[in-house]
């Protein structure tokens, strides 16, 4: 099997590591760089677990290798808190109670992190569809959707 | 000191946010997949592609070549150390690997242990098994003609696993015979797979120094799984003072993470033969394929009524499709669980059930997937054949149920399939659910719609729930009495250090146990840390499924505060200078009676059990208690769907659904909130999406998210929720348990409102799970 060296910067951090080409970019961030906050839920590229923020850009890290992230900059959930406080969207999921199991959380959270960003003042329904790309078992999303709506008005009122 | 209240302390009845929360939304949870040890090595399965067909060879040789590949374990290698069969929690065996014959596609063959899980990958396609294949018993209804599934077991004769019934049957038949009304119907309630976004999984470790393991598991029930443990595999050294059980954060579990999985035991053995930690992960396709499904309940369910709608007898009939191996996680003595709660939230003068349990090639399981034990599928019977009683006497359903219900005054009312309920006010559920819904309105926009030609439907579920098993007299798992555990330490500043048999997965126990011990002994929640999963720290307990946590562990909780306060009682005497007598627990602090400036807060009284001690009394401050709950809980509801249906493709869209719950004392209203969200969202996965479907093969279809399909926040509606509260009587504080009421009590009333939908058009039963395709093909058939 062959190996490649990447060098990627994680949360502001640079990283190299030598990977076999098939690595999956999960694997690299869970296994080699130990930032366990990205999950694995499926095969398929259904549940969203592993999402994380490709320059910049909500992925699921399970359907990329490791190489492809080759030069790029990646923020996963360890790396939204900012200067030692949490990010709006992580205090508004536990004020509205959008986690349960906590296993969809970090995925979720990354979403809607681009999705915000996206659209800054968005309806319910188009919260609702711009987390269409993550599952969550437990909390049938109500509470979620409640969570980013309001952290969208305290991303909205901070300049966030 | 100002006085403290429920409020300020964090107590009952406050929507306190999460502890776990803090852990959870920073990515630092810590989950199964993320325990990595020193050396940690990993295992992977070779599963059968076949569901039913004889082994005529493995070769492992080629696997054993790949450079990382360390060994391949098959049955033979367990057979040598005894340990190529496990019991199921249903009293059947279990291969743990397949030893001369597959049963189910998926089953585990080989477990190859390697350096990386991509070596293990590689050798899992290297090992070679020669199979010869076998005719499988697909459908369960043809499964009793068909040859005997399990020759491993000497007396079984043909697959029939039991025969069991509850109730009167002469006296329901005689009811049947001579009734004014008879309504029938057949239904289908599919095989389902409770699917937690986290696989299941495990990390062995065993130590070949000291002799000790420590088995990191996704396990709802920690302490029985180390029992089974060290009584399977206790002869190779796997004692149950030597084996630890740690059950980390588990990302959902809905009695997924009840049974004990080959996978578990595999990576046990691997670290026992190798020295190394062992880890083994399962892909969500072994998950959907090899892992505890739920339900597969296929049942006749006749009512007897008179002519103006009395509901008089009910008769069940069951055929229930347990797989391979019957590897149900039910209480022993009770094989169908607590489906005799049929009778639901109906007064009639007697019932029948009667459940006949078969094997077939399919994976095994008959798990309680978020609900007690077979009682999702009792309320879908009762709820679906109410609604049919409702459509023959040309009666609104509501009416018909409101005629029926068990009157308030009746409680406790004792059932005719024996089940003493509670506490209940079924008529107070219903008119609260009538009212946020706006029922009157609806009917009338319904008649308009229809008029026009427009599909709408209305859809009600009053459904009776039965939670906390259970009083050990009649419950146990493999004779572990169902009976948990509270072990609660005061320190000597005042914080509080408690630990418990049962095992959260989502429910935020951290969170509402300390609300619990908050309550009882007058110390804030947040000083109160509630440690669980860990078999070396918690008292005993069977674990949390079948909303048992809050009616079993919840009570030993509250008993165990209580039993504290009582001593603290004594040294809070001893040290305001009174007698025992004179001094009452009043606004969360001891004071003498009449003079409340004289008291002593819990803190002092902690501090002082360490260092100022009355004599004759122990030093220290705590206790732990075992609750045996002396019945059963039983939350109720009334919850309300109103779907729409679009007339030329079938397709609908759940419009609004409202539940009204009571689940008696609500420790946390956020948290139960929380509970009632996810038990719809899974209800509405049930009622229209899940379903594991098999080909004429036995060969799975569907294994994947990408085709088992679970309802995205688009599918999902805006849930509107309501409340009564009926506290139970013979519970410490009056609590029910909310977990699962709401996969209980929602399938039916999502299915009711499609068929009320179409009812005019004379459609009277859909199966689940509705999709816009069946529908569609009803549309057609019925040529509107
Ligand atoms: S793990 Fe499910 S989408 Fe990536
Ligand atoms: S909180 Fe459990 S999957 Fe979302």
């Amino acid at each position: 099997m062959s190996t490649h060296t990447v060098t990627l910067t994680v949360n502001g951090q640079e990283h190299t590591a030598q990977v076999e080409s098939r690595l999956l970019l999960t694997h690299l961030i869970r296994d080699v760089l130990r930032l366990t906050g990205t999950h694995f839920g499926c095969d398929t590229t259904n549940c969203g677990a592993c999402t994380v923020l490709l320059d910049g850009a909500a992925v699921k890290s399970c359907t990329l290798f490791a190489v492809q992230a080759n030069g790029k900059s990646i923020t996963t959930v360890e790396g939204m808190a900012q200067n030692g406080g949490l990010h709006p969207l992580q205090a508004a999921f536990r004020e509205h109670h959008g986690l349960q199991c906590g296993f969809c959380t970090p995925g979720m959270l990354l979403s809607a992190l681009d999705f915000l960003k996206k659209n800054p003042d968005p309806t319910e329904e188009e919260i609702r569809w711009g987390i269409s790309g993550n599952l969550c078992r437990c909390t049938g999303y109500l509470s979620i959707v409640k969570a980013i709506k309001a952290a969208a008005k305290e991303m909205a009122a901070g300049g966030k | 000191m100002a006085t403290q209240t429920s409020q300020s302390l964090g107590g009952l009845g406050q929507s306190v946010k999460r502890k776990e929360d803090v852990r959870f939304i920073q990515g630092k949870g810590n989950y199964i997949e993320d325990i990595y040890l020193p050396g940690m090595i990993y295992g992977a399965f070779v599963r059968s592609p076949f569901a039913h067909a004889l082994i005529k060879g493995i070769d492992s040789s080629a696997a054993l070549e790949v450079e990382g590949v360390l060994a391949v374990v098959t049955a033979k290698e367990l057979a040598e150390h005894n340990l190529a069969w496990m019991p199921t929690f249903a009293g059947d065996t279990q291969a743990v690997l397949a030893g001369d014959r597959v049963l189910f596609q998926g089953q585990e063959v080989a477990f190859v242990v390697a350096t990386s899980q991509y070596t293990a990958a590689d050798g899992v396609e290297r090992v070679e098994v020669d199979y010869e294949e076998l005719a499988p018993v697909v459908d369960p209804h043809k499964s009793l003609e068909m040859p005997v599934i399990r020759t491993d077991k000497e007396d079984q004769k043909d697959n029939l696993i039991f025969k069991w019934d509850a109730g009167d049957r002469e006296a329901t038949d005689r009811i049947f015979n001579e009734a004014e009304v008879v309504v029938s119907q057949h239904t289908e309630y599919q095989r389902v797979h409770p699917a937690p976004l986290e696989t299941c999984g495990c990390v062995a470790n065993h130590d070949p120094v000291t002799g000790h393991t420590v088995i990191y598991m996704t396990s709802q029930a920690p302490h029985a799984h180390r029992t089974v443990f060290a009584l399977v595999a206790g002869h190779v050294g796997l004692e149950e003072h030597k084996t630890r059980v740690v059950a980390p954060d588990i990302g959902g579990g809905f009695g997924n993470k009840v049974p004990i999985y080959p996978g578990y035991v595999l990576a046990t053995v691997a670290s026992v033969l190798i020295g190394k930690p062992v880890k083994w992960i399962e892909t969500r396709t072994e998950n959907l394929q090899s892992t505890g499904f739920a339900r597969d309940y296929h049942t006749t369910t006749e009512l007897a009524a008179s002519k103006d709608g009395r509901i008089r007898a009910m008769r069940v009939r069951t055929l229930a499709d347990h797989g391979a191996f019957n590897a149900q996680a039910n209480p022993s003595k009770w094989p169908a669980g607590l489906y005799s709660i049929c009778t639901g939230s109906y007064d009639m003068e007697a019932a029948h059930v009667e459940v006949n349990a078969v094997y077939t090639n399919k994976a095994p399981g008959g798990v309680a997937y978020r609900c007690s034990f077979r009682v999702t599928e009792a309320a879908y019977v009762i709820e679906r054949a109410v609604d049919l009683l409702a459509r023959e006497l040309d009666m609104d359903p509501v009416e018909l149920r409101r005629k029926n219900f068990i009157p308030k005054e009746k409680f406790p009312y004792r059932s005719p399939t024996g089940w003493v309920y509670d506490s209940g006010d079924y008529h107070a559920a219903m008119d609260k659910a009538l009212k946020i819904a706006g029922y009157d309105e609806l009917r009338k926009e319904q008649a308009e719609k229809r008029a026009r030609g427009e599909l709408m439907g209305i859809g009600i579920s009053s459904f009776t729930e039965i939670a906390g098993a259970g009083p050990r007299k009649q419950f146990d798992i493999l004779g572990l009495s169902m009976n948990d555990g509270a072990e609660i330490r005061v320190h000597p500043t005042g914080t509080v250090t408690a630990r418990l048999g049962v095992k959260s997965q989502g429910q935020g126990h951290e969170t509402t146990f300390a609300q619990i011990i908050a309550e009882e002994l007058g110390i804030p929640s947040e000083k109160i840390i509630v440690e669980e999963g860990d078999t070396d720290t918690a008292p005993y307990g069977l674990g949390t499924y079948g909303s048992r946590s809050t009616p079993v562990a919840g009570g030993a909780t509250v008993l165990a505060a209580r039993r504290i306060r009582e001593k603290a009682r004594r040294i809070a005497a001893h040290l305001l200078e009174v007698s025992v007598e004179d001094v009452e627990w009043k606004d969360y602090q001891f004071q003498v009676k009449g003079v409340p400036d004289k008291a002593k807060t819990m803190a002092e009284v902690a501090f002082a059990a360490y260092t100022n001690v009355p004599d004759g009394e122990e030093m220290g401050l705590e206790t732990t208690f075992y609750y045996d709950p002396p019945n059963f809980t039983f939350p109720f509801g009334t919850y309300i769907c109103v779907v729409d249906i679009d007339p030329g493709t079938g397709e609908f869209k759940i419009r609004r659904f409202i539940a009204v719950d009571d689940a008696g004392t609500i420790i946390n209203p956020m948290v139960a909130e929380g509970q009632v969200h996810g038990g719809l969202a899974e209800g509405l996965a049930i009622a229209t999406m899940q379903e594991i479907r098999f080909d004429e093969q036995g060969n799975l279809l569907n294994s994947s998210f990408a085709d088992y399909l679970l309802p995205t926040a688009v599918e999902t509606p805006d849930w509107e929720l309501g409340k009564t509260v009926t506290p139970s009587p013979h519970h410490p504080i009056g609590a029910k348990g909310i977990g699962e009421s709401a996969n209980v009590g929602s399938p039916q009333a999502i299915v009711n409102a499609v068929v009320d939908a179409l009812s005019h058009l004379g459609v009277t039963h859909i199966d689940m799970p509705i999709t816009p395709w069946k529908i569609w093909q009803v549309i057609q058939e019925k040529g509107v």
